[in-house]
């Protein structure tokens, strides 16, 4: 692309990529975000290309890969434009049928159709699929409609259009008053007001000034950020563009996780599109405004993600916290002042610059504004990434756009904000999900990880895998966190192992509060909360393995035993076939036994069995 | 050997806060760290032994040892967990006989485990040499090591 030598060129350019677009041409797009690409979709997408070429028909159908659209659960997912036909799980070999009957024949496949679960109908388009319908997909919703490598495509959906706001005639301070106005707020974990840290960061002294994009996304369960810099990776770069400006900045840096391939891959080539446009370099946009980007990558530890952490990765050090008496906006990367926002923040600049501070700051809850993307992952039917306004009860992300728990199982609880966030029970479905009120009940927003779990997970265990998780993970600079979080994970083993004593759950408490009070960072000092909240809300379920030597779940392997219930066995060897210490006997059409002796409890079995006739006890 | 990491280094414009991104570049050059060429490293970029094996050291994505022709990622994230991920990881460690970390002595396998991929829909997830198997169970963790060529010991015949 030739550079863009002005504001109103670039505004004149996206007219000109509008008008040279025909929205009535059929346009097959094709989800390939990491989910679908799971799957398998790569096959699925040189499926349709030569079978389009096949046909000659290269300038009639176009093929869009685009980011991640959300709905993982249904992947491979393909939308036929323009009747926004929604076909989902479509198997590797559909291309030539999709094209043959679909596009050019206008019938719409059955088979492919979304079915909505609770009335059986079909829904043909992806808006009308209850997933979506209920989400407020602001910053996410972009991602099915572009291809993320092509800066022509952001173009065409109006990217770049806050950046030329701002820069025909803002002024820097203007930019940070508007952001403040929005109360927007870190999506990162902190939840710290953007503005104000914006704010800091330009009236510190010192310089160069860096602006950081933390896109270290370790939470287990949480994949938002991957999804964003994969699928839209222009909107973070224009939201940076825009913080930049404001605050002073001339060079920044996106800080992401080495075992995110395809998000590297991509904003790779959008910082390389930019370079070549004029939007990132020296003068952008023919203006005395110079910035420019670089990939940092991680080396895959969780603790990076923490802020002075992260500097110091960067700086090609160990990613050890420090104390933050003084903070990263005063000195920061490097000891000058430094501006770290998360990839969702970005994410949220342009749409703020573009439509006003109190568009924005309409949706929501009073101190928690706009929208927020969690993952929905665990036990959900549907699992996925949805958007929704701040303040949403929780009951319906769960019922509505999840749609409720598999196989008709008992919801137990929702476990929020990561490592460092806690579980939520049944009791408080109805909750309206926001950053106060998280943290009221003792989780906390964190980045957006919503893990749902059922009547078959040990609400122990899972603070024990926390626990495991966040000792591992330690960096071990300070003694509260890199003793403490061991000596806790220790008690709940004993615990798990039918071996723990009711004074155990004293010491838990006090020894978390204490790791809380004590550790240097916020890795540490959230590091006790999932067993806090685990042990206030299902106390109970600590004590059946204390006091009972049971594990309500069925789950630890200590205290359960598999048996096989004869009333519902069929004897079809499943069972006896993939037990690894042949424990499982019997004949063919006969009830089968475990020997006791012999199990060791690895569950292949009770995984196998198509009649639930291997019980837990 | 020296060549190589002359010209990774000169990728980064020999700039030492890319030492975690060089490194990365090196050992997939190299299949892992080798002392060698932890030292040439530490030469081209100016950069203290001591600070490079400490930044090895710390960070999960590096090895010191060689890595298997196979390599088997585990996912443990959270929804994995939660899917029944731990069971998956036993049968892996007690079918190859190694821990989590470890390479088989004839360099055939590399079994880790890897704290959560993104793909949560998928879950369990195991990765093969880069290609993702979602929805584990522990009998289609056998057919794929029978893919590979390894015993497994069950009773399954097919």
């Amino acid at each position: 692309m030739k550079k863009i030598k002005s504001p109103d060129e670039l505004l004149s350019l996206q007219e000109k990529i509008r008008s040279s677009r025909d929205p009535k041409k059929p346009c097959i797009t094709i989800c390939a975000g990491t989910g679908c690409l799971a799957y398998g979709t790569q096959k699925l997408i040189d499926g349709f290309k030569s079978e389009i070429e096949k046909r000659n028909l290269t300038d009639t159908i176009d093929v869009r890969t685009s980011g991640c659209h959300g709905f993982c659960e249904r992947g491979p997912l393909v939308v036929i434009h323009p009747q926004k036909i929604f076909y989902q799980r479509v198997g590797l070999g559909d291309a030539a049928e999709i094209i043959e009957k679909t596009v050019l024949g206008g019938e719409v496949l059955d088979r492919l159709t979304y079915r909505d679960p609770v009335s059986k109908e079909k829904i043909l388009c992806e808006n009308e699929v209850p997933f979506y319908k209920k989400q407020m997909r602001l910053v996410f919703g972009m991602n099915g409609q572009i291809d993320p490598t092509s800066l022509d495509d952001y173009l065409a959906i109006g990217g770049y259009s806050a950046l030329t706001k701002v820069l025909k005639g803002v002024s820097p301070e203007a930019v940070i008053e508007e952001i403040i106005k929005a109360n927007l707020r870190g999506r990162g974990g902190g939840g710290f007001p953007t503005g104000w840290k914006w704010d800091a960061t330009r009236k510190a002294k010192g310089s160069p000034k860096y602006v950081i994009c933390n896109a270290d996304e370790g939470d287990p369960g949480a994949y938002m950020d991957r999804s964003l810099l994969e699928g839209n990776p222009h909107s973070v770069l224009e939201g940076m563009l825009i913080g930049a400006y404001a605050i002073g900045s001339n060079l920044g840096y996106i800080y992401v996780r080495n075992e995110y391939p395809l998000a590297v891959k991509n904003v790779g080539i959008a910082i390389e599109s930019c370079r070549e446009a004029g939007l990132l370099g020296e003068g952008i946009l023919g203006t005395d405004f110079d910035f420019d980007l670089k990939i940092n990558r991680g080396g895959g530890a969780f603790v990076c993600g923490e802020s002075s952490a992260l500097f110091a990765s960067i700086e090609g050090r160990t990613g050890e916290p420090r104390a933050k008496y003084v903070h990263a906006t005063d000195r920061g990367l490097w000891d000058k002042p430094t501006n770290l926002n998360n990839v969702e923040t970005w994410a949220n600049v342009p749409l703020i610059i573009n439509k006003g501070a109190d568009w924005y700051a309409s949706i929501g809850t009073e101190n928690s504004k706009g929208t927020k993307i969690f993952s929905l992952v665990g036990k959900i039917n549907n699992t996925g990434l949805v958007e929704v306004p701040m303040g949403i009860p929780l009951r319906e992300i769960v019922y509505e756009i999840g749609g409720g728990i598999p196989q008709g199982r008992k919801f137990k609880a929702v476990q929020t904000g990561g490592p460092s966030g806690g579980c939520i029970p049944e009791q408080y479905l109805d909750m309206p999900v926001d950053f106060d009120e998280l943290t009221k009940l003792g989780s906390m927003m964190g980045s957006g990880g919503m893990i749902v779990m059922d009547d078959r997970n040990c609400m122990v265990d899972v603070a024990r895998y926390f626990l495991k998780f966040l000792e591992e993970e330690s960096c071990g600079k300070c003694t509260p966190c890199r003793e403490g979080v061991k000596q806790m994970r220790m008690i709940l083993d004993r615990i798990t192992e039918g071996k723990g004593q009711l004074e155990d759950l004293d010491t838990l408490e006090w020894m978390g509060q204490a790791i809380i009070d004590g550790s240097l960072c916020a890795l540490g000092g959230s590091a006790p909360n999932p067993v806090l909240t685990t042990l206030r809300y299902f106390r109970d379920e600590y004590e059946a393995h204390i006091r009972d030597h049971r594990c309500p779940a069925g789950v630890c392997k200590a205290l359960i035993t598999y048996q096989i219930d004869p009333e519902t066995c069929t004897g079809c060897q499943l069972c006896s076939r993939v037990c690894p210490t042949g424990a499982v006997k019997g004949e063919k059409k006969q009830v089968h036994l475990i020997d006791m002796e012999a199990c060791i409890k690895c569950g292949a079995c009770f995984e196998s069995c198509k009649f639930d006739a291997v019980k837990v006890q | 050997m020296k060549e190589k990491v002359q010209e990774i280094v000169a990728r980064y414009d020999r700039d030492k806060s890319f030492l975690i991104p060089i490194l990365q570049d090196v050992q997939k050059a190299f299949n892992y760290l080798p002392q060698d060429v932890l030292k040439a490293v530490s030469e081209e970029l100016g950069v203290s032994i001591s600070q490079v094996f400490e930044v090895c050291t710390f960070y999960k994505a590096f090895s010191l040892t060689p890595r298997g022709k196979h390599q088997l990622s585990l996912c443990l994230g959270t929804a994995c967990h939660v899917r029944g991920a731990p069971l998956i990881g036993e049968h892996m460690e007690r079918t190859l006989g190694l821990k989590a970390g470890e390479t088989s002595p004839d360099l055939e396998y590399t079994y880790e485990t890897v704290n959560c991929l993104g793909a949560c829909a998928l879950g369990p997830i195991l990765v093969v040499d880069g290609e993702y198997q979602g929805n584990m169970t522990i009998a289609k963790t056998n057919k794929l090591f029978k893919k590979l060529g390894k015993k497994v010991e069950t009773d399954e015949e097919d």
